[in-house]
C-alpha cells in the first residue's frame, strides 16, 4: 500500500537548536496514528513541518507523490492536509455556524469568496457536521462562548468538513471531561474510516485505549513504532519515557 | 430589512437635504466632515474588520487630494506655469504635471495612484507576515518620507504652502454657491456609495474572512486560504477611499498642504474611527462628523482650551466606551430588548396565576 504521508529524514534547525534531527514517518491511509514522546521531542515541530508552519532545513516531506516540503500553508491544506493546533483555534469573534463556513472545502480565490453564496448542499453539510460535533443547537452562539471541550470539537469540525486525506491532531483531549474524552476517541476512529490521522497526545491511558499504532519520539528523532504492547517492552523507551512516567506515578 | 435600517436611511436622508437647512460655511463645513467620513469608512474595514492600524492613512488621503488639486492648479493657472513654479525659478512645466492637464487622467489617478502605493507596500509587509506594531510603525514611517519629499521639492509641490488659490473646476467658479452644493451632493452620493458597498462586503462570505483574520490569521491560513491576498485587496481598498476622499476634500475647501497628510492627522484619522466605533460603518462615518464637528464647535467657542475638550473627548472614549458611540447605541438596544423579555415572562407569570383563579 502506498503511504499517504512519507517524511524523510526531516530536520529543523531554530537557530543552531535541532528541534528535529532527521525524522521518518510513514502513515498508511485509514491509520491512526499516534505520536508519543517527552517534551520537546519534536512531536509538534514534526507536525508543524508536515502542514508548513515551519520550515524544514533539510529532508523531504512527501504527501502522495507531492513534494510539500517548501509549499504555502495554504496549497498544502487545499491539498487535503488538515491540522488541528494545541490550544483551540477557532474565530471567536464569529458563530459556530460562521465558523464552519469559512471552513467548508471551496474556492478560497478573493473573488470567488465575494460571490460566494450558501448552497443547500453546504447548508446540508454543516448540519450533519454540527450534529455529529454535538454543536447543532449552538449554531448562532459566538464562538467565544462555548466551553473549552466544545472549542475542541469546534475545531476538528472545521477539519472534517474539509474532507482531509490526512488529518493532524495535536493534543485534542486537553481539557475535555472524561466523557468528553471518550467520545473524542471514538470519533477519531469514526474519522479514520476516510482518512489517516496523527495524534500527537501525552495521555498515555488515552493513547492504551485507541491506539493501534504508536511512534515513539526523542530528542528529534523517531525511537521505535509499534503497538502499545510492543512499545512497552521496548527497553530504550521504558527507559526515557514509559518508566520515568511510571516511577512518578 | 428596510424596517430595521429606517435609521440609516433617514441618516443619509438628513444629509441630501443639508443644502436646504445648512448655511453656506456650514454646509461646506459638513461637506468636509464628509471626505473625512470616506476615509473612516476605509480605516473601519481595515481596522475595526481586519485589526490592521494603519497610521498611515493620511498619505493616500494627501495623494488623493493633490492629484486633483494639480489638475486646478492648471485650470487656474491658464495655460501659464503654476504660480509658485515660476516664484521657484523653474521656466518648464515638469513632465509629470503635463498629463493632468486631462480631467480623467486626474480624477483617475487620484484613485490609481493611492491604490498603487497601498499596494505595493502591503504585499511586502504582508506577505512578509509584519504585523501589528511593526506594520503601524511602517506606515508612519511612510507618512514621514511622503512630507519630507513634498515639502522638499518645493519647486514641484509647493512645498509647505502646498497647492492653492484655485479658480475653476470644469470650467465651473469653485467659490460659486451651486458649484459648491453640488460638489456637496456629490461628495453624499459617493460616501453612501461607499457605505453600501462596505456593507455588502462585510455581510457577505468576505467579511467574515477579515473578522476570521482579525481573530486568528492562522488558522485561516490552515483553512486553505491566502490571508496576504485579503489583506492587501482590504488595505487597497481604505486607499481608494482616503483618495476619492481627498479629491472631494480639495474641491471643497480649496486646499492641500503637507502638513493635512502628515503624522498628526493620519493618526487623527484613526482617532474619529475609535470615536465612532470601530467595527461598526456607520459608527465610524458619525464618528468623524461628531469628532470633527466638536473640534470646530470647540475651536469657535473655547478658542484658547479647545485642544483640552477634544483630548478629554478622546480619553473619555477610550476610557469608558471601548466599543465607541455605535457600541453605546447596541448595549442600549441590547439592554431594552433583555427588559422586553423580562417584561414579557412577568406578564406571562401574572397570565398564569390569573388563570388559575
Amino acid at each position: 500500500m502506498k503511504p499517504v504521508l512519507m517524511c524523510c529524514s526531516v530536520s529543523v534547525d531554530f537557530d543552531g537548536f535541532y528541534a528535529l534531527q532527521g525524522a521518518d514517518l510513514k502513515v498508511y491511509p485509514h491509520e491512526v496514528r499516534f505520536l508519543i514522546g517527552p517534551n520537546g521531542a519534536g512531536k509538534t515541530t514534526l507536525l508543524d513541518v508536515i502542514c508548513g508552519k515551519t520550515r524544514a532545513s533539510s529532508g523531504k516531506v512527501l504527501f502522495y507523490s507531492h513534494d510539500i516540503t517548501d509549499m504555502p500553508e495554504h496549497k498544502i491544506v487545499q491539498l487535503g492536509i488538515s491540522r488541528k493546533f494545541q490550544s483551540p483555534s477557532i474565530f471567536h469573534q464569529l458563530t459556530v455556524w460562521e465558523n464552519m463556513e469559512l471552513a467548508l472545502k471551496q474556492d478560497r480565490g478573493l473573488f470567488a469568496v465575494l460571490r460566494a453564496k450558501m448552497s443547500e448542499a453546504d447548508r446540508d453539510m454543516i448540519i450533519t457536521l454540527l450534529q455529529r460535533i454535538e454543536l447543532l443547537d449552538y449554531a448562532d452562539q459566538k464562538a467565544c462562548s462555548l466551553s473549552h471541550g466544545q472549542k475542541q470539537w469546534l475545531e476538528i469540525g472545521m477539519q472534517l468538513i474539509q474532507f482531509p486525506q490526512l488529518l493532524l491532531l495535536d493534543e485534542p483531549i486537553a481539557g475535555m471531561s472524561a466523557a468528553e474524552r471518550e467520545r473524542t476517541g471514538e470519533l477519531i476512529h469514526e474519522i479514520a474510516r476516510d482518512c489517516a490521522v496523527v495524534i500527537v497526545e501525552h495521555d498515555m491511558d488515552f493513547v492504551r485505549r485507541f491506539s493501534k499504532q504508536v511512534t515513539v519520539m526523542h530528542e528529534g528523532k523517531v525511537l521505535c513504532e509499534g503497538t502499545m504492547e510492543d512499545i512497552q517492552q521496548n527497553e530504550k523507551v521504558v527507559e526515557i519515557y514509559l518508566g520515568r512516567e511510571e516511577k512518578a506515578c | 430589512m428596510i424596517k430595521k435600517n429606517w435609521m440609516y436611511w433617514l441618516f443619509f436622508l438628513a444629509l441630501f437635504l443639508a443644502p436646504f437647512y445648512l448655511t453656506e460655511f456650514r454646509l461646506s463645513l459638513l461637506g468636509k466632515f464628509l471626505c473625512f467620513a470616506m476615509i473612516a469608512i476605509g480605516i473601519s474595514l481595515i481596522w475595526g474588520y481586519t485589526g490592521i492600524l494603519s497610521l498611515g492613512h493620511g498619505v493616500y488621503f494627501g495623494l488623493g487630494a493633490y492629484c486633483m488639486a494639480m489638475y486646478l492648479k492648471l485650470e487656474a493657472s491658464g495655460g501659464r506655469l503654476p504660480d509658485f513654479m515660476e516664484w521657484s525659478g523653474v521656466n518648464k512645466l515638469p513632465w509629470f504635471w503635463k498629463p493632468f492637464e486631462q480631467p480623467v487622467i486626474a480624477i483617475s489617478s487620484a484613485i490609481i495612484v493611492p491604490v498603487l502605493l497601498a499596494m505595493f507596500l502591503s504585499y511586502f509587509t504582508f506577505r512578509n507576515r509584519i504585523k501589528g506594531v511593526y506594520f503601524s510603525l511602517l506606515s508612519q514611517a511612510i507618512v514621514v518620507v511622503f512630507v519630507t519629499l513634498f515639502i522638499g521639492k518645493q519647486e514641484w509641490t509647493g512645498g509647505t504652502n502646498g497647492l492653492t488659490n484655485f479658480s475653476t473646476v470644469f470650467g465651473f467658479s469653485l467659490s460659486s454657491p451651486l458649484t459648491q452644493i453640488v460638489l456637496y451632493l456629490l461628495t453624499v452620493v459617493l460616501l453612501l456609495s461607499m457605505f453600501l458597498f462596505s456593507r455588502w462586503l462585510t455581510r457577505s462570505r468576505f467579511g467574515r474572512v477579515l473578522v476570521a483574520i482579525r481573530d486568528s490569521e492562522n488558522r485561516v491560513r490552515f483553512l486553505g486560504f491566502n490571508p496576504t491576498t485579503y489583506k492587501v485587496f482590504v488595505y487597497s481598498l481604505s486607499a481608494a477611499f482616503a483618495g476619492i476622499a481627498g479629491a472631494m476634500f480639495v474641491l471643497q475647501v480649496g486646499l492641500i498642504s503637507p502638513a493635512m497628510m502628515g503624522i498628526i492627522p493620519s493618526i487623527e484619522m484613526v482617532l474619529w474611527v475609535a470615536v465612532g466605533g470601530r467595527s461598526s460603518l456607520i459608527g465610524a462615518i458619525i464618528g468623524a462628523i461628531v469628532t470633527n464637528g466638536a473640534k470646530s464647535f470647540f475651536s469657535e467657542n473655547y478658542p484658547d482650551i479647545w485642544l483640552l475638550f477634544l483630548g478629554g473627548l478622546f480619553i473619555a472614549v477610550v476610557l469608558f466606551l471601548p466599543n465607541g458611540l455605535a457600541g453605546v447605541y447596541q448595549s442600549v438596544k441590547q439592554r431594552k430588548k433583555q427588559g422586553e423579555v423580562r417584561a414579557n415572562e412577568a406578564s406571562s407569570h401574572v397570565l398564569q396565576r390569573v388563570s388559575r383563579f
